[in-house]
């Protein structure tokens, strides 16, 4: 199947137009979608710290989860639609970037993962760590690692 | 007598071996970058977990005191990880940098959060004791978390502008307060 047809019609939309037509647009939504990693980074690190059993050590695992949900939440939700503009702008490039392959295949996983299986291990989990947090937590790490520095590399390749 | 100034010292580090190599440097650069970026999530985004304990609005259970002793260490880390990487990007491109008006907005900043934070420790986290497990901490310690965000926001979105060279020095004219800002040498006009 080929996408590069889809690729052209983002490209296309009005969205991706404005975008590329503005020196400043694009600069700007990058910057928000930076901030948006670094909460996103910060409310997904505190919850996979306690699940390693570092961190907020002192209280329950499924505590701080419910705690940083909201903020991650929101922050997922601002680096989805800045994501998606700054893609519409130069969705074409992305096409033919590899980068932009290993973000988008991870970012799906990454997501489902954190929603319908660290979500549901942290709410039963109590005071201690165990071999189940850990390993979902080291996971959750490397999955967001990837998406975030192969999203970084899309401007390099 | 060459004059002796920080241009002058910048252009001199401009011309080592290794800060071209840097620069110029296929993989080393842009590895370099990413991990200043990407460790972002990690100094920044626990940065603000902290600031959203202390305005009150998250981890509220958590002790102020504890939240401090747990967190902080793991920001600590970050901000090494971003210290280095960014003195290597610094070095790569000195003078450029340098010259950069959002780089020169970004030190600011980054002075200020600088000493917020040791304010923060110096002064108000003294009483913290008495508000330890408080919901919402007193108004000078959410001030200080108010401050923190801020400034760690604009500093990201002034790091980010760098990259960009609408107002650097060699794509002249550019007007007086730029050229004066970002300490342009501008050739007097004819």
């Amino acid at each position: 199947m080929d996408l590069l047809p889809y690729f052209e019609w983002i490209e296309a939309t009005a969205i991706g137009n404005a975008i590329r037509q503005s020196l400043w647009l694009f600069p700007v939504i990058e910057a928000v979608h930076l901030l948006g990693l670094s909460v996103l980074g910060g409310s997904v690190l505190i919850v996979d710290l306690r699940m390693l059993g570092a961190g907020l050590r002192n209280h329950a695992i499924s505590q701080i989860a419910r705690d940083a949900r909201p903020w991650f939440v929101g922050a997922l939700v601002i680096m989805l639609l800045t994501g998606w503009a700054l893609f519409s702008s130069e969705a074409i490039k992305c096409y033919y970037n590899f980068s932009f392959w290993v973000k988008i295949t991870t970012l799906p996983v990454a997501i489902g993962f954190a929603f319908f299986v660290r979500d549901r291990i942290a709410a039963g989990a109590g005071m201690n760590a165990t071999t189940l947090t850990r390993v979902i937590g080291l996971l959750s790490i490397a999955l967001w690692f990837t998406v975030a520095a192969a999203g970084r590399w899309i401007g390099f390749s | 007598m060459p004059r002796v100034s920080i241009l002058s010292f910048l252009e001199w580090l401009d011309s080592h071996a290794w800060s071209t190599a840097l620069h110029e440097s296929l993989y080393m650069y842009p590895l370099v970058e990413s991990t200043h970026v990407v460790t972002l999530a990690l100094f920044v985004g626990l940065t603000v977990t902290w600031d959203l304990r202390l305005l009150g609005w998250a981890f509220t259970q958590v002790p102020v005191s504890e939240f401090a002793r747990r967190i902080l260490p793991w920001s600590r880390v970050g901000f090494f990880i971003m210290t280095t990487t960014g003195l290597l990007l610094f070095y790569a491109i000195p003078v450029r940098n340098y010259q950069n008006i959002f780089f020169r907005v970004k030190m600011i900043m980054l002075v200020l959060a600088l000493v917020n934070i040791w304010y923060f420790h110096r002064r108000t986290e003294r009483s913290v004791s008495g508000w330890d497990t408080w919901t919402t901490p007193p108004p000078a310690a959410r001030f200080a978390a108010a401050a923190s965000i801020t400034l760690w926001f604009a500093i990201v979105v002034a790091g980010r502008m760098i990259a960009y060279n609408w107002f650097d020095c060699d794509i002249q004219p550019q007007s007086d307060f730029i050229n004066w800002a970002a300490g342009c040498v501008v050739p007097p006009a004819e």
